[in-house]
C-alpha cells in the first residue's frame, strides 16, 4: 500500500525497519536520541529501540566514526549521522585512512557495514557550514560507496538497501527536500526495489540528457516542466550513486539526444560534473552534437543566506545551459 | 627482596628495580595493591619471552638493512612493556596496537611473520582481528584508540562484562599520540560509556625526533584524571610491573568497572624507524643512562639471585631465540611478491564496476605486452 510520507519521515521509516530487521543495527550521533535528529530524521527511535541502539554521542564527528569503526570489528553495523555536511571534516580521517582501506588492507578479513548520514546541499537559509556538498571528497575515495536520494521512495529504500550492504556507504541526504512528499510502498521488500547502485530515468526525453542527483533532480524535471513548453523534450536521470557510478542508462540517453546537461550544487572544479562529462565524451563522442554543459554552484565557498538562491543551480540556468548546447 | 610501598605522587610502580631486585608489592593511590606473584617457570618464561621478542626484532632491522624490508619499526627496549602488558590479557581480551607492538602480537600466541608482509611491501598487513583477539597494525597515529573503544562499547552491548570471565580491550598508543584528537576523543568516549578500555600509552619519550615536553606539560598519566577514570605509571622496562599494573586495569574494565590509563615510562633505545637517524636529536649520554635500566638484564639479574635460572637455562633461550630468528628469516625471504592484479583485490566487500572495469583494461594493457621483446 503506498503512503504519503515527506523524504524526512521515509527516511525515519526507513531506518525503523532496519533497526527492526536486524539488532546489531545501531545509529549513532549528536542529538539522535531523544531530539531525533536536528532534522527529526531519527525520531521516536530512540523511545522504541534503547539509548544502546539509538545512540546520543560526545560531540566530536572523528570520535563517531572511529568508534563505529570498532563497533563493526565487534560485528554491529552502525548507521551513524553527522549533524550537517560541512561538519564531517573532523571525521575526514576515519572514513578515508580508515572506513575506506579496512577491507582492501585485511585481504577482504574485515568488513565495515557502516552508512555514514550526511544532510547536504543548500537552500534552507542556513548559516556557514551548514549547506555544503562534499561528495566529491568521498566519491574520489576508492573502498567507499556514496549514494544520494532525491525523492521519499528513493529515501525510504536507498536508506534500507545502505543499512543492509556490507560496503561502506556515505548516504547524502538532500535536506531541502526533507518536507517534500511523495508516496512510498511501505509494503514492497527493499531487495526487491530499484537496486542502490543504479541510476532511473526520472522524466523520458529526446532533446537533451539531463543528469541530476539529490536535490537537483526536483530543479532538473522543473526545468524539463518549463522546456517542455518551449518545444524542447529534456530527458531526466537521477544518477543516485554516485561512486560507483551508474552510466548505462545516460549513455544510452545521450546516444540519442546528442546533448547532455550535468546539474550539482558542488562548485564545478574538479567536482562531480568534470567526471561525468569526462566519462560521457570517452563513451558517446561520436553522437555529441556539443561538449557536455555544467551547471553547478560557483567555484566560491558556499556564500551567505541572502545570495544562496543566486549560487544554485536553478531552473533557469538550467534552461539556459540548454539554450547554449542547442547554441552551440 | 625489599619491602613494598606506594610510590610518592608522579614516581613509578615498580616490582624489579634495575639491579634486579624484587620488590614485594606497590600499592597505588586508589588502593590497588601491585604484586608479582610467579611461579619460577613463569619467571623464566617472561625472560623467554623477551628475549625472544628482542632477538626478532634485531632480525628484522638486519633483514631491512639488508634491503628485504621496506622498513622497520623497532620496539628496541620497550621488550618488557610489551611482554608485560601482552601475558596480562586474558585470552578473551582484544587487542588493539600501533605498528610496534611485536612482542605484544608474539604473547598473543602470533607467528611473528604476520605483520611483516606489511614491512616487505608485499601486503597491507592484513589478518582478521577476530580470528587473533588482535587488530591489524594502525599506521595513522591514535586511530586506533577510537576503535578499541568503539569495539569495547561492543563489549558492553553483547553483555560482556561485569563478571571475571567478561573481556577487556587494550588499546596500545605512544606519547606523541596523547596529542592526537582522536586519542583525546576516546578517553571522552570511554569514560562517558565507562567502556572496558586499558589505555596503554607506552611513553619512549620521543616521538620520533620530538621530545615528550613536545606533547605535554604534565606527567601523561595524570590526563586520565581530566577525563574521569584512573591514571597509573608504571615502570615500562620492569616487565612485572608492566604485567601486574595492566592485569589489574583489564580486570577492573571486565567487571565493568571503567577505563585505566597505564602510563609505561620506558625509552626507545633504537630509531622510531630505520629512516631514522636519533643521533640528530638526542644525545648519547641519554642513551646510555636508559640502557643501564635495560629490561631484560635485570630478569636475568634476578633470576641468577634468586637461582631460579641457571648458565644452561641462559644458553638454551639464547638458541631457541636465534632459532626463531633464522626460521623467521627464511620465510620473508621466501615471501612471494604479490601478482599486479591484486592490486584490484578487496576494494570493497560487494565490488565494484569501475574497480571491475579498470581490472580488465589493466589485464588487456599487460596482455599486450606478451610476446613481446620489452
Amino acid at each position: 500500500m503506498a503512503e504519503k510520507l515527506t523524504l524526512g519521515k521515509a527516511l525515519n521509516t526507513g531506518l525503523r525497519r532496519a533497526l527492526e530487521r536486524d539488532p546489531k543495527v545501531v545509529i549513532m550521533g549528536e542529538d539522535v536520541g531523544k531530539l531525533g535528529g536536528v532534522f527529526r530524521i531519527t525520531d521516536g527511535l530512540q523511545k522504541d529501540f534503547g539509548d544502546d541502539r539509538v545512540i546520543d554521542t560526545p560531540l566530536a564527528e572523528s570520535g563517531i566514526i572511529g568508534t563505529a569503526v570498532g563497533l563493526a570489528i565487534r560485528g554491529y553495523r552502525p548507521v551513524c549521522e553527522i549533524q550537517f555536511d560541512g561538519f564531517v571534516y573532523p571525521a575526514y580521517d576515519q572514513i578515508v585512512s580508515q572506513v575506506a582501506k579496512m577491507h582492501y588492507r585485511s585481504q577482504g578479513k574485515v568488513r565495515l557495514p557502516i552508512v555514514i548520514r550526511i544532510p547536504f546541499g543548500g537552500g534552507i537559509g542556513a548559516v556557514e557550514h551548514h549547506s555544503e556538498s562534499p561528495e566529491a571528497y568521498f566519491a574520489h575515495t576508492a573502498g567507499l560507496k556514496v549514494v544520494a536520494c532525491s525523492n521519499p521512495e528513493d529515501a525510504y529504500f536507498m536508506i534500507q538497501q545502505a543499512v543492509a550492504s556490507d560496503d561502506p556507504i556515505v548516504f547524502l541526504e538532500p535536506k531541502r527536500r526533507y518536507w517534500e512528499k511523495g508516496d512510498v510502498d511501505l509494503d514492497l521488500d527493499p531487495a526487491s526495489a530499484h537496486p542502490l547502485h543504479a541510476s532511473r530515468t526520472v522524466r523520458p526525453g529526446t532533446d537533451v540528457t539531463v543528469l541530476a542527483y539529490g536535490p537537483m533532480v526536483r530543479t532538473a524535471l522543473d526545468a524539463a516542466t518549463a522546456a517542455q513548453e518551449d518545444g524542447r523534450s529534456l530527458e531526466v536521470i537521477d544518477l543516485r550513486t554516485l561512486s560507483p557510478l551508474d552510466l548505462g542508462p545516460a549513455y544510452e540517453s545521450v546516444r540519442r539526444t546528442g546533448r547532455c546537461v550535468v546539474v550539482h550544487e558542488a562548485p564545478s572544479n574538479v567536482g562531480l560534473g568534470a567526471e561525468l562529462a569526462a566519462r560521457i565524451t570517452e563513451e558517446c563522442f561520436y553522437s555529441l552534437e556539443a561538449p557536455v554543459l555544467r551547471v553547478t554552484g560557483f567555484d566560491t565557498p558556499y556564500p551567505a543566506a541572502r545570495v544562496e538562491e543566486e549560487y544554485l543551480p536553478d531552473l533557469d540556468r538550467v534552461l539556459d545551459a540548454v539554450d547554449r548546447s542547442f547554441g552551440w | 627482596m625489599a619491602k613494598g610501598g606506594s610510590p610518592p605522587d608522579g614516581e613509578l610502580v615498580q616490582l624489579l628495580t634495575p639491579d634486579g631486585e624484587r620488590i614485594e608489592s606497590v600499592t597505588g593511590s586508589d588502593g590497588t595493591v601491585y604484586r608479582a606473584d610467579f611461579t619460577d617457570d613463569e619467571y623464566r618464561g617472561l625472560y623467554r619471552d623477551l628475549v625472544i621478542v628482542r632477538k626478532l626484532d634485531a632480525e628484522a632491522t638486519a633483514l631491512q638493512r639488508q634491503g628485504e624490508l621496506g622498513i622497520w619499526a623497532s620496539l628496541l627496549g620497550q621488550e618488557a612493556a610489551q611482554v608485560g602488558s601482552g601475558r596480562a590479557l586474558r585470552p578473551q581480551d582484544m587487542a588493539f596496537p600501533t605498528y610496534r607492538e611485536h612482542g605484544v602480537l608474539y604473547c598473543r600466541g602470533i607467528d611473528p611473520i604476520m605483520p611483516l608482509g606489511l614491512f616487505r611491501g608485499v601486503d597491507q598487513g592484513g589478518w582478521d582481528p577476530n580470528e587473533f583477539k588482535f587488530n591489524m597494525y594502525t599506521i595513522v597515529i591514535g586511530a586506533q584508540t577510537l576503535h578499541a573503544t568503539g569495539y569495547a562499547m561492543g563489549v558492553t552491548m553483547d553483555g560482556k562484562t561485569g563478571t571475571e570471565d567478561g573481556e577487556a580491550v587494550i588499546a596500545y598508543f605512544g606519547d606523541g599520540a596523547t596529542s592526537q584528537g582522536d586519542v583525546n576523543e576516546a578517553f571522552i568516549w570511554a569514560g562517558v560509556f565507562n567502556a572496558p578500555m586499558v589505555f596503554f600509552c607506552q611513553n619512549n619519550q620521543y616521538a620520533i625526533s620530538e621530545p615528550l615536553e613536545r606533547q605535554t606539560r604534565i606527567p601523561l598519566y595524570r590526563r586520565a584524571a581530566g577525563f574521569g577514570f584512573p591514571g597509573i605509571r608504571v615502570d615500562g622496562n620492569d616487565v612485572l610491573a608492566s604485567y601486574a599494573v595492566t592485569r589489574a586495569a583489564l580486570d577492573h574494565a571486565r567487571l565493568g568497572q571503567g577505563p585505566t590509563m597505564i602510563e609505561a615510562y620506558t625509552y626507545r633505545m633504537g630509531a622510531h624507524t630505520t629512516s631514522d637517524d636519533p643521533t640528530r636529536y638526542r644525545i648519547a649520554s641519554e642513551v646510555e643512562a636508559w640502557q643501564a635500566k635495560d629490561p631484560i638484564l635485570r630478569v636475568r639479574a634476578f633470576l641468577e639471585k634468586q637461582q631460579i635460572a641457571d648458565a644452561a637455562f641462559f644458553t638454551e633461550v639464547d638458541e631457541q631465540a636465534k632459532r626463531e630468528a633464522v626460521h623467521l628469516r627464511e620465510r620473508v625471504l621466501e615471501m612471494p611478491d604479490p601478482s599486479p592484479s591484486t592490486i584490484f583485490d578487496n576494494v570493497y566487500p560487494h565490488g565494484s564496476p569501475l574497480v571491475d572495469q579498470q581490472r580488465a583494461g589493466f589485464s588487456d594493457y599487460q596482455a599486450s605486452f606478451e610476446g613481446s621483446a620489452h
